[in-house]
């Protein structure tokens, strides 16, 4: 089977093929370009086409699976209604699969659970650096606002930690919140920042 | 108790009504809090729509009626009880295109401008470089009505020359590289590609048809009669929005709630040139006023009248290569629902018409009719070729189309 693949994220793309490269049988495509896409898919000539659902080709895409006799049409796979909850779970994922008619359910089906994982995988993935820099940033500020502490008030590194932290849960605020205040009141006194 | 509602959308200035409905309290005020969910593709938003993740959607009309009647997928019923406006579409060409066909200075007559076309469609055709034309989607009006202007200027769409779809952010980019030579598309797109000198607006959709149905609410049929309260309680809350939309006095305060990154996350200057009916038509020149460009509430606009809904289909026909089916007309007409529309608003003092369908094109001048509630006086809905659309004689409007 032909799969191409369809994301403007690269990342997100590779994702998605590292994780059907392990499927017998399947050869893989990755198109990450906007430009000439349609032409691209014409030469691939997909059995299935996996696209985000975000991606904002996809009406160009339908329209030339609509019109194009150059192709084998391939269908939403969406429209299959037997199968509300893969549906549901590719919708909730943000994947889109469109599948040439007349290609087996059951040899379609793991394939898109598969790219639903990988989807899935990938969201989790981001989430969890999203976090990472937002710990990283208050990191930095927290040890910023401990140097204007120790400089100014001339605390050992320790002290300065406590007494923010005691700030903090005096006033039910975030430790970073209270370092983020301090390094904002330093800047708008003069001090650098 | 308040019901809540979730609403897909496009960025378009015609998702103005449910976002102003919500964030002017009007929504609120009736008792139904308003959701939304933004989408990038028609596509997206039909999906979202089909398979539960919204209630209700923000919608190109033919693509409705497509649904219903199953083009491109096995059908679903949908259902529309309100039209978000009509027109607000624009034919941008690039500038070599505009030079030889358009004027400059002002919107042309669009009869001068398709001659002129035909005769460089010719030209193109000859070359072997047919001229392309960009849509937003292959079931939209903006497909309809440039496809009626071109008919009706002798140029055979698909033959003469190739209608390809593009999606509206990269309509710009599209005439800059030379994939196409002119697009239809709404608003802030044309402007888009005006200010970055891609193109010049030679001509506004409603040129072609005065009164031309354009993006509608759609539900799913068993959706309506679920939440029948709540569509009601929607459609009150977004004539409210309309009247407050309209009013020359909030464009500014509107145009920056339609901006924000949630809704169009677009330029706040460009938004409130479209939804004050001018446009910039090419880069450098004049701001232009073409009144009713946009058009979203006067004249009862948010009506489906299930004329419009018979005209569409008549499209879907002639641009499908689908024989005429007296049973998917009905099918068709069904989708565009003036009770639900009557039922929300009886009783509340705004305007409802008597009829529920109409001769489409045949008021040239203002024109007091009758109604259930109210007054309302028609001013013209003139297609530019001066024919007539009876709903009753659909087959026969069809063999006299071009």
């Amino acid at each position: 089977m032909r799969i191409a693949i369809i994301d403007e994220s690269a990342a997100r793309a590779s994702v998605i093929q590292e994780g059907l490269a392990a499927v017998a049988d399947c050869e893989l495509f990755v198109v990450t370009e906007r430009r000439g896409l349609v032409a691209r898919i014409g030469e691939i000539a997909p059995d299935i086409v996996l696209m985000d659902l975000g991606n904002p080709s996809r009406d160009v895409l339908e329209e030339y699976f609509a019109v194009s006799r150059a192709v084998a049409r391939p269908i939403a796979m969406f429209v299959d209604e037997s199968d509300d909850e893969s549906i549901a779970a590719s919708i909730e994922a943000g994947v889109s699969a469109y599948v040439v008619d007349g290609l087996a359910a059951h040899r379609i089906r793991p394939l898109l659970d598969l790219a639903v994982r990988r989807f899935n995988a990938f969201s989790r993935l981001q989430t969890d650096l999203a976090d990472a820099r937002g710990r990283l940033a208050e990191r930095e500020t927290i040890d910023k606002a401990k140097r204007i502490l120790m400089n100014t008030r001339g605390l050992p590194e320790h002290e300065a930690y406590a007494e923010m932290r005691n700030h903090a849960m005096q006033s039910g605020k975030r430790i970073a919140d209270i370092a983020e205040a301090v390094v904002t009141a330093q800047s708008l006194l003069g001090g650098t920042r | 108790m308040s019901q809540e509602l979730t609403i897909g959308f496009l960025p378009l200035v015609d998702a103005c009504l449910p976002i102003l409905a919500r964030e002017h309290g009007f929504a609120e005020e009736e008792g139904v809090s308003l959701r939304f969910v933004r989408d990038m593709t028609w596509a997206t938003v039909l999906d979202r729509l089909l398979y539960g993740y919204s209630d209700a959607a923000h919608m190109v009309a033919p693509l409705a009626i497509a649904t219903t009647l199953g083009r491109g997928r096995p059908a679903q019923p949908l259902s529309v009880p309100f039209v978000l406006g009509l027109n607000g579409n624009a034919i941008t060409m690039a500038p070599e295109l505009a030079a030889r066909v358009a004027v400059t200075g002002g919107l042309g007559d669009p009869a001068v401008i398709g001659a002129a076309l035909a005769i460089e469609a010719r030209r193109r055709a000859e070359i072997g470089r047919p001229l392309r034309f960009g849509v937003v989607h292959r079931y939209s009006s903006h497909s309809y009505v440039l496809r009626y202007w071109l008919a009706s200027s002798g140029i055979r769409p698909d033959r003469d020359v190739e209608i390809t779809t593009v999606a509206p952010p990269f309509c710009a980019d599209a005439l800059e590289t030379g994939e196409v030579d002119a697009i239809c598309v709404g608003e802030p797109w044309n402007s888009v590609a005006v200010e970055r000198g891609a193109g010049q607006i030679a001509l506004v959709t409603a040129q072609i048809w005065r009164r031309g149905v354009e993006k509608v609410l759609a539900l799913r049929e068993p959706v309506l009669n679920d939440r029948r309260d709540a569509t009601e309680a929607l459609i009150r809350a977004m004539r409210k929005a309309g009247a407050h939309f309209v009013d020359p006095a909030n464009l500014e305060t509107n145009a920056a709630i339609l901006a924000r990154p949630e809704y169009l996350d677009g330029d706040a200057r460009l938004i409130q040139r479209a939804i004050s009916d001018r446009l910039l038509l090419s880069r450098g020149g004049q701001v232009v006023h073409y009144p009713d460009f946009m058009f979203q509430y006067r004249e009862a606009a948010n009506f489906p009248w299930v004329s419009q809904a018979e005209w569409l289909y008549t499209q879907m026909v002639r641009w499908d290569d689908v024989v005429f089916d007296p049973e998917n007309a009905q099918r068709a007409a069904r989708v565009f629902r003036p009770d639900v529309y009557r039922s929300a608003l009886l009783g509340t003092g705004d305007v409802l018409p008597g009829a529920s369908s109409k001769v489409e094109g045949s008021v040239g001048q203002r024109t007091a009719v009758t109604t259930q509630q109210g007054s309302m006086t028609l001013e013209s809905n003139r297609f530019f070729d001066g024919m007539v659309f009876d709903p009753t004689d659909l087959r026969g409007y069809l063999a006299r189309l071009p």
